[in-house]
């Protein structure tokens, strides 16, 4: 069972991961605007700046 | 970004709304200009949002010389104003949601992977550190994820009622205690990981309901959008640009063709035609000269005219239609949706049952915290989690499905009053017909006279010449020059030293071609159907509909149209307020009317039917009164909407069927204390899935 006090919190730190990197993509409001998005995938044109 | 302009000073950040944003190439035009423009450090167009955001350096100016560039580029662009606040708020609760969804998913995996060991035979002091971090996992997620439940139940217990989510609240807060006194006292039977599953499902049931809410918007808001922003005065012999809202009674106010009427008003100089669809539902133009009573929202059509201004703003006509629609709809926000009728018979059933096991097992001698473990697993397996999850699910798949056939359903309650709906009224004019008019009759075929009639009907934009240019299509159009169109009287020209003419004839004829001297040929009109419109009728009286048309329209128009798409009651020439009262009289003897209709006199109908459906094309503050939006040209989607509801319907209900039946079978178990945690969670995430596999079958129906 000692297995269990180095499984657990890498199982925590990794859902932890990956709640921060969801929390991120919120807060830097990557889903604010879905429609106009899809489209600029299409431009020619690099676009680097997520509305902020 | 221009970057040659560095930012001097504070930069200030804008947000503006332009309508008019629709698709990907306004997107790159507007971006593109405002990149050029110095002084703008940087822009972005928000699609989904239609809104332009833009960081402004000092030199620039403020909001007002943004509007201005857009302007001069021809989108019409404003402050946020407070109805859009209302909605960017909504936006903001989905984002808030999607956060906590977030939060409660992250922690359901975790516990769930402790309490996996917990299953596998983990036992003693490993046991209780499994629970403990369980507990610990689940705390601080209980607070922050149930927050939108508790509030909604606090606030629902205050005004004496009961909702789905005082049940909810109360499972997840007992089924949350209870677990940490079993903890405290070593027990096996803790429900960390049911509570937290139950949150998540809940959360993503109710994320879909303000997802699909989040479109509707208020009709007051968009039938003030369509006033126009500015207008031509004169003042004293010179032209002024003046704001809508600065107009005041008396003043002199210039209107191009195609202008919309800013105000209520007499005409003083011009003659012209105007089209009153929108106000009255009138299919015909009608025609303006000195002494005509104008009404703001209508539209001039073919000549310039003078109009001295009676009343502005909120004394208008089309002000007066805006409160009604507010009324009305107001009336109708006073509906229980299927879950909450269903809990009201659910949750004091549970409560008490939970309350029962608890008092039973107590005097039986179990002690206080048996029993109370006993309550969390009656409330645990209970709990409306395929109730809560069910509406939701099936709003969702529906408006999916709806979506995919063009139409679109702006509020899940909307799909619910449309199932019950047993009568169907329909406006005439752009609902039942597309706005458009058709030449019957004319010359024979071959007839040169059409070749003259299309040279002639081609230089006028009125709806009785586009018509006989399409009839006239077939016909090269003849050599007539001098063209020259006279509002209100018709087009004229030269074939060959002779006048030929199309227009209004004399007296009561109506519209005459006179394509040689000496010649005259009288043109009929009809409305021109939409092509599915008899089909269509025939459809909803297959479903066990009635119909009826409600018109502002003549008498003799509307029967003529009824009778070619088989309805047989037809009520014309009605106010916009008589549409309205029609339908509460309907109300009164019990019927639930479905209210189709595009034109600006159908918003109070639309608004206080019990359920309305608009064409995309409709003014806009009918597509906002309306419950549900279609696009297209045909009228199917009326038929196809009514069959979705009423197939979600039935979902929801199978659903809320399998619940009861389920918990027929798992109550008796927890009261006997023989359902344990692993019980619970496969139970809670087999029925979830259950209602969800249920729901998707609506995904089969066209």
């Amino acid at each position: 069972m000692t297995v269990l006090s180095f499984l657990i919190p890498v199982s925590l730190a990794l859902g932890g991961l990956w709640l921060g990197a969801f929390l991120w993509s919120l807060r830097s409001e990557q889903y604010r605007d879905l429609e106009g998005d899809q489209h600029r995938t299409l431009f020619g044109e690099h676009d680097d700046s997520p509305p902020s | 970004m221009a970057l040659d302009a560095p930012a001097k000073g504070p930069v200030t950040r804008v947000e503006l709304l332009v309508p008019d944003l629709r698709c990907a190439g306004c997107m790159r035009r507007v971006e593109g200009l405002l990149a050029e423009q110095p002084g703008i450090v940087s822009a972005r167009v928000n699609l989904s949002e239609k809104r332009v955001r833009a960081d402004l350096a000092p030199a620039f100016g403020d909001a007002r010389a943004l509007i201005a560039v857009l302007e001069e580029a021809g989108y019409a662009a404003r402050l946020p104003d407070a109805e859009t606040g209302a909605l960017s708020a909504q936006r903001a609760e989905g984002r808030d949601l999607v956060r906590r969804i977030g939060v409660a998913g992250f922690a359901a995996m975790n516990v769930m992977l402790l309490s996996v060991s917990v299953w596998s035979g983990a036992e003693g002091a490993t046991r209780d550190l499994l629970h403990w971090i369980s507990a610990l996992i689940a705390l601080p997620t209980v607070a922050y994820s149930g927050r939108p439940f508790f509030a909604s139940a606090i606030s629902a217990l205050r005004g004496r009622r009961l909702n789905m989510d005082v049940p909810i609240s109360f499972a997840i807060l007992l089924s949350f205690v209870g677990s940490i006194l079993e903890t405290a006292r070593s027990g096996e039977h803790a429900y960390f990981d049911a509570a937290l599953m139950l949150l998540f499902f809940l959360l993503i049931g109710r994320w879909l309901e303000t997802n699909s809410r989040a479109e509707a918007r208020s009709a007051a808001a968009e039938l003030a959008r369509l006033m126009p922003h500015e207008t031509t005065v004169l003042v004293e012999g010179t032209r002024q640009t003046l704001a809508i809202e600065r107009l005041g009674a008396g003043m002199t106010v210039l209107l191009a063709p195609g202008d919309r009427v800013p105000a209520d008003g007499v005409v003083a100089e011009g003659l012209s035609e105007i089209d009153r669809a929108l106000l009255t539902g009138e299919s015909r133009p009608e025609p303006a000269s000195p002494g005509t009573v104008l009404h703001a929202g209508t539209l001039n059509l073919s000549g310039p005219l003078t109009m001295t201004v009676r009343a502005t703003g909120k004394e208008t006509v089309l002000a007066d239609i805006a409160r009604v629609v507010e009324a009305a709809s107001q009336g109708r926000s006073r509906w229980d949706g299927w879950a909450d009728r269903a809990a009201r018979v659910y949750a004091p059933g549970v409560h008490l049952i939970a309350l029962l096991a608890f008092i039973g097992w107590w005097s039986v001698g179990a002690g206080w915290a048996g029993s109370l473990q006993i309550a969390c697993a009656v409330l645990i397996i209970t709990c409306p989690c395929a109730l809560a999850l069910a509406v939701p699910t099936v709003h969702s798949v529906a408006t999916a499905q709806l979506l995919r056939s063009g139409i679109y359903l702006k509020d899940g309650s909307e799909l619910e009053r449309l199932a019950s709906v047993d009568t169907v009224a329909l406006d005439k004019t752009g609902t039942l017909t597309d706005g458009r008019m058709r030449l019957v009759g004319g010359p024979a075929k071959d007839d040169p006279a059409w070749g003259v009639a299309r040279a002639l009907a081609e230089a006028s934009r009125h709806p009785a010449a586009r018509a006989v240019a399409e009839a006239a299509v077939h016909a090269p159009p003849a050599d007539v020059r001098d063209l020259r169109e006279t509002p209100g009287i018709g087009v004229e020209g030269r074939l060959e030293g002779a006048t030929v003419r199309l227009g209004r004839g004399e007296g009561n004829e109506g519209t005459v071609l006179e394509p040689s001297p000496g010649r005259r040929i009288v043109l009929g009109f009809e409305e021109h159907l939409r092509p599915d419109a008899a089909e269509t009728v025939a459809a909803l009286h297959r479903l066990g509909l009635n119909t009826a048309v409600l018109t502002g329209d003549r008498a003799a128009a509307a029967e003529t149209v009824a009778k070619h798409c088989g309805i047989e009651t037809v009520h014309a020439a009605l106010l916009p307020g008589e549409k309205l009262a029609y339908l509460e009289n309907r109300k009164a003897e019990g019927q639930h009317v479905l209210m189709v209709g595009d034109g600006l006199n159908d918003g109070p109908a639309l608004a206080g039917a019990h359920a309305s459906m608009s064409p995309a094309e409709a003014a806009d503050a009918s597509r906002v009164a309306a419950g549900l939006v279609w696009s297209g040209r045909g009228l199917g989607a009326v038929a196809t909407a009514l069959r979705v509801a009423r197939a979600a319907r039935a979902r929801a209900w199978e659903s809320f069927a399998f619940a009861a039946l389920y918990n027929a079978v798992a109550i008796p178990l927890a009261v006997g204390g023989q359902v344990t945690p692993l019980i619970a969670a496969l139970a809670m995430s087999g029925s979830s899935v259950v209602v969800v596999a249920n729901a998707l079958r609506l995904r089969f129906v066209k």
